[in-house]
């Protein structure tokens, strides 16, 4: 499908009322073609996806239609009401459109304390005619403040308001009996809404919804919610259309689907209009003139370069890509921050007051960088970057070009970005990354296939909304994309599992969640099913999450001053690891662990020089599959090296006269000993979790061989395994074969029988487990009983892995094992590529390839899931001490 | 047929290790905790056999946990009790004991016995045949319940050791109800695991339960109990218990 030309468009006067184009004008702007296209699909009717780059104006293309829609539908009001007279609804204070400009909206038109049904007579209700979906609530929030500009200023009489989980609850109500015109709210309000006996009556005049950053919702179990919340909009509001607005992704056909209701047989698109493309972006790698570190991802040789660039530039956006990374370089710049220059610091665990300070500071200009991590590839614009600096691993083109999209949102010039590898590996991955950019590829992820866990929860959402047949739902829930392919027989389960838990053991008839009654339709059997459904909604599962709170450091045997300054969160299982007295990096600061009070983490400040443990994890995304290619194609091919600084090309020389570099498709497997231990290092370049998997599977196999694995340590581009056997002389001596080790049927009994202890597996059943609304997380009443109606995830899943191992909520957790924490598919693909093209290299000792990876084993928590021997290892310590 | 699998692999290599560890009992090195001078053998399972009575002792059962749950409208798998109830078989397999405690909350609430699966009940009959079976009153389960055999005792008192539900801190007090567990961390890594909790003149056994969770032994309750940190954490292993000093054992 071709984007509409500018000769096939009517002329923006046709398109564009007087008004518009006045205020247009005024602003010094011409209304862009891809606006104009917009008007013209929401003319005939059309669904559409935008793709558009950052700073494209896409947000306000996104609006227009309904502004221009709104405006004539209060234009005719006008004209057949000149002396409009206030509706018994309308509170004091609200003079008509005119009366707007110069003065914030009236953030309502309805008296909150008037208790009028919304169907009462001699009001003449709109509805609610445009919604918006964004994945940010800060995002819904800050769009609604600059959307209320233009309304202001033409005028407009449009009611447009925001909902999120910070609306309180009088005006949610309000909103649900009187709805604005325009909505901006997230996913998990659009759930809600349709959880609700008004929904009909709400969504009934609903006419547009416009889904931003579509590209960022469609990827997870949000974007599962959201289309099955859309297929809802679609049997409720028929006349709607949608607008997806997206920046450019691999599949954009997979995105037109998903703004459309899907027939059961086939394939439904959405129009597509793309935007002009910006200027091309320059993009270099920082030439470091120091020496290239082996392995770690700090990048500290490159600070005081880095530090010049902030300098020589008005704002600069510094992206990493762990929170640890986060802190570490953000101290390190304040290290060497001889001008006091104003560097702030952005990510996901830092308090919410905090970040909104930051970013309150970054939009007034006043901050000349801020180190940040993925927290900050979507949302507010900043007009003001004018450098984007990545550290470490891009990991994906598409992300890197929507991390260089921050900088200079003015399209007509050039978005400057600088890469700044942390190691070796990293530098190949960087010149990939350029060269991808180049080519403008992208390698966003396929759609996914809906879960089943979030259509449990999207099935006891429609019940509290209304009673329904389950073949009408049936034909509704394949209307959304994602489960266009679902099988009855799945269907069926979920409602199962919803209605009784799904069990073959029937015991829970007369406990049923929903019921079917005499004329055939499900409905909630209680109504405490409605308010539970309502407080557990969400497909968001978060780690468990502690409180991190600054005390003053504790005297020797006093007890632990109360009540400082929280300063974040973090993931309990980090914790979980440490003893009090330890350091870490948090919130910029070197902190000591003083102890867990509750569900809080005291700490306080510390006067050491270098955290003692090192990092925790948050916010790793694996290499692309696309990247990953390019990089085994670079490595190839020799000619292609001189695109790299030249201790990179001499360290691939050297590796290539000691061992050698494998050929793009092949799998170069090394065997050598050190320290009296054995070595076996792969490069399959498939990401740390497709290659902790792997290292979990060999070691198993290894491990049954009796060739007595000790461990291994994996990055994102190798895996080494070590033991006590030489593996070397076993694979020459014909007792190893490489390739049954490496074969693909690792993925079947071994894979089993390892996901039964995993603690990844379980992790990951937990989230379905909440997800679908086995376990859940809020009750109605004291927060203090939570402890007595919970219950550990980990004993439901080992119970019911044995009694019923084909039980939904185990078919959706094996699900999203294939993709999420263990990445088996990414896994599986890799090991039929590599198929008979496994090569092995005998050696004397570790090969230049091989440095980084090994500088990794101590660094890194070695992997194991053998608790037992640990347990055996500290008790045999107790021995020796005693002893000793 | 996993070993025709992996004929190819490790054809030169056998018998393959790992893969004969069968009739784990065989292995098992019996862990001895010795209270009021009266040596105990504590079982990985989490139960607790005299042998010079021929007597074996299983706290907290919580039997119908997940039913009891599912009244309250979280529907929990319904398999709990027949698997802690399997798991009670083996045990009774391998001793052969003469009496069976059931050491307090072997219910999870007191309409747990009338909700017993026939197959569930019917396994439990089983067990009792051929021996005596003491329901020892817990705070779930404060009352005699119908159907399910055995006799009912607040308390039992076999020369100095005496068994009841909720800890005193008496010597020769064997007691459940607190569930405890211990964590130790070993090279980053953290690990939990149920435990008996004992030093020379009490213990508190560990729950058994398929749904029961724990209490860490470092809460003030066991420091209350024992007087001090002067205890022992005996952790379940796969076979084998791992004793630590509840100092040497972390808070969650």
């Amino acid at each position: 499908m071709k984007p509409a030309t500018a000769s096939g468009r009517p002329e923006p006067a046709a398109l564009l009322p007087e008004r518009f184009r006045q205020w247009f004008a005024g602003r010094g702007w011409t209304p862009r073609a891809h606006q104009l296209d917009l008007l013209e699909k929401a003319r005939s009717r059309r669904s559409v996806l935008l793709i558009a780059p950052t700073g494209g104006g896409k947000t306000l293309a996104g609006f227009l239609p309904s502004l221009v829609e709104l405006s004539f539908q209060s234009e005719n009001r006008k004209r057949r009401q000149p002396q409009r007279t206030p509706s018994p609804l309308v509170g004091e204070g609200w003079g008509g459109g005119a009366s707007l400009s110069g003065s914030p909206l009236p953030p309502s038109r309805i008296d909150s304390r008037s208790d009028l049904p919304h169907k009462g007579g001699g009001k003449e209700s709109r509805g609610l005619h445009t919604l918006y979906i964004s994945p940010l609530k800060a995002l819904a929030v800050d769009i609604a403040r600059n959307l209320e500009i233009p309304v202001r200023e033409m005028g407009l009489d449009i009611r447009l308001e925001t909902r999120t989980g910070d609306t309180p609850t009088s005006k949610r109500q309000r909103q649900r009996r009187d709805p604005p015109d325009i909505l901006l709210t997230t996913p998990e309000q659009l759930a809600l809404l349709l959880a609700s006996a008004d929904a009909p009556f709400m969504f009934a005049n609903l006419q547009r919804v416009v889904l931003d950053e579509l590209h960022s919702l469609v990827t997870s179990k949000r974007g599962d919610l959201l289309s099955l919340g859309l297929a809802r909009l679609f049997a409720l509001a028929p006349q709607m259309t949608t607008v997806g607005l997206s920046a450019t992704v691999a599949e954009p056909d997979e995105l037109c689907r998903f703004l459309v209701p899907q027939p059961l047989d086939g394939k439904r698109y959405a129009d597509r209009v793309v935007a002009q493309p910006g200027a091309a972006p320059d993009v270099t790698m920082l030439d470091t003139s120091e020496r290239l570190p082996w392995a770690g991802h700090s990048a500290r040789h490159a600070l005081g370069e880095i530090y010049d660039l902030i300098k020589r530039h008005k704002t600069t956006l510094i992206f990493v890509n762990t929170r640890s990374q986060a802190e570490f370089t953000f101290q390190a710049l304040w290290g060497i921050n001889d001008d006091n220059l104003a560097i702030a610091l952005h990510h996901g665990s830092l308090d919410v007051a905090q970040r909104r300070k930051v970013e309150d500071a970054m939009s007034a200009g006043r901050l000349r960088a801020v180190v940040c991590t993925s927290s900050l590839d979507l949302g507010v614009d900043w007009g003001d970057v004018d450098l984007v600096v990545n550290i470490g691993a891009p990991k994906g083109s598409s992300r890197l070009l929507q991390r260089i999209g921050r900088a200079n949102h003015r399209l007509d010039e050039p978005s400057r970005a600088v890469l700044v590898p942390a190691n070796r590996f990293e530098v190949l991955e960087c010149r990939a990354a350029i060269d991808a950019v180049a080519d403008n590829a992208q390698d966003t992820p396929p759609l996914r296939t809906g879960a089943l866990d979030v259509l449990a929860q999207h099935i006891l959402g429609r019940a509290v909304g209304e009673p329904f047949l389950a073949d009408d739902l049936y034909a509704e829930v394949r209307a959304a994309a994602p489960y266009a392919g679902l099988a009855r027989t799945d269907f069926d389960d979920a409602l199962e599992f919803v209605a009784t838990g799904g069990y073959a053991l029937k015991a829970y008839e007369r406990f049923a969640k929903i019921r079917q009654t005499k004329d055939g339709k499900w409905r909630i059997s209680h109504p405490n099913v409605a308010q539970r459904y309502r407080m557990n909604i969400g497909t968001i599962v978060e780690a468990d999450m502690l409180k991190v709170r600054l005390v003053r450091a504790r005297r020797s045997t006093a007890a632990i001053p109360r009540g400082g300054r929280v300063l974040g969160q973090v993931e309990e299982y980090f914790i979980e690891g440490l003893t009090p007295g330890d350091t870490f990096v948090f919130a910029g600061e070197i902190l000591r662990y003083e102890a867990l009070v509750e569900n809080e983490v005291y700490v306080s400040r510390s006067s050491a020089d270098d955290p003692k443990v090192p990092a925790y994890e948050g916010g790793k995304f694996p290499l692309s599959t696309y990247l990953a290619a390019r990089v085994r194609g670079l490595l190839a091919d020799p000619k292609a090296w001189r695109a790299l600084p030249v201790q990179v090309r001499d360290w691939l020389k050297i590796q290539q006269w000691r061992s050698l570099l494998p050929k793009a498709g092949d799998l170069l497997v090394e065997t050598f000993p050190r320290a009296n231990k054995h070595y076996l290092v792969c490069y399959p370049f498939e990401g740390r979790l497709a290659h902790q998997t792997l290292g979990m599977l060999l070691t198993r196999r290894l491990e049954r061989a009796g060739l007595k694995p000790l461990g291994f340590v994996a990055n994102e581009y190798a895996l080494a395994v070590w033991g006590l056997s030489d593996l070397g002389a076993a694979i020459a001596g014909g007792t190893l074969s490489l390739r049954a080790l490496f074969d693909q049927d690792m993925l079947g009994d071994d894979l089993e029988a390892w996901l039964d202890e995993s603690a990844l597996m379980k992790r990951t059943f937990r989230s379905c487990a909440i997800i679908a609304g086995l376990i859940e997380r809020r009750f109605p009443g004291a927060e203090k009983s939570r402890r007595q109606l919970t219950i550990s995830t980990d004993l439901v899943y080992d119970v019911l892995r044995k009694h019923q191992p084909d039980h939904l909520l185990l078919r959706a957790a094996r699900a999203d094992a294939a993709t999420g924490l263990l990445d088996i598919k990414r896994l599986g693909d890799m090991l039929s590529r590599i198929e008979g093209r496994i090569v092995h290299q005998s050696l004397d000792h570790v090969s230049p390839l091989a440095v980084p990876v090994m500088l990794e084993i101590g660094r890194e928590t070695v992997y194991g899931e053998a608790a037992d021997s640990l347990l055996a290892e500290a008790a045999d310590d107790l021995v020796k001490e005693a002893m000793t | 047929m996993k070993k025709s699998a992996q004929a190819g692999l490790f054809s030169s290599l056998s018998p393959l290790v790992g893969e004969d560890r069968g009739g784990e009992s065989a292995f098992v090195a019996a862990h001895t905790i010795t209270i009021a001078s009266v040596p105990l053998v504590v079982d990985p399972s989490g139960a607790l056999y005299w042998p010079e009575q021929g007597l074996l002792a299983v706290s907290d059962l919580h039997l119908e946990k997940g039913s009891s749950f599912a009244v309250r409208g979280q529907l929990l798998p319904p398999y709990d009790t027949a698997a802690t109830l399997s798991r009670l078989t083996q045990l009774i397999a391998r001793y052969a004991p003469r009496v069976v405690v059931a050491l307090g909350d072997s219910f999870h609430d007191g309409g747990g016995p009338a909700r017993l699966a026939d197959s569930d009940r019917q396994q439990l009959t089983a067990m009792q045949r051929g021996r005596d079976w003491i329901w020892i009153t817990g705070n779930h389960d404060p009352d005699p319940a119908d159907g399910i055999g055995g006799v009912f005792q607040h308390a039992l008192e076999i020369g100095v050791l005496t068994f009841r539900h909720l800890p005193t801190g008496a010597p020769g007090e064997i007691a459940g109800h607190l569930h405890p567990v211990a964590r130790i961390s070993q090279r980053g890594r953290s690990i939990r695991r149920r435990c008996f909790a004992a030093d020379a003149k009490r213990m508190v056994m560990p729950a058994f339960g398929a749904f029961t969770g724990g209490l860490n032994v470092r809460d003030a309750a066991f420091a209350d109990l024992f007087g001090t940190l002067v205890f022992t954490a005996h952790m379940l292993g796969d076979s084998r218990l791992y004793a630590f000093p509840a100092k040497r054992c972390l808070a969650d």
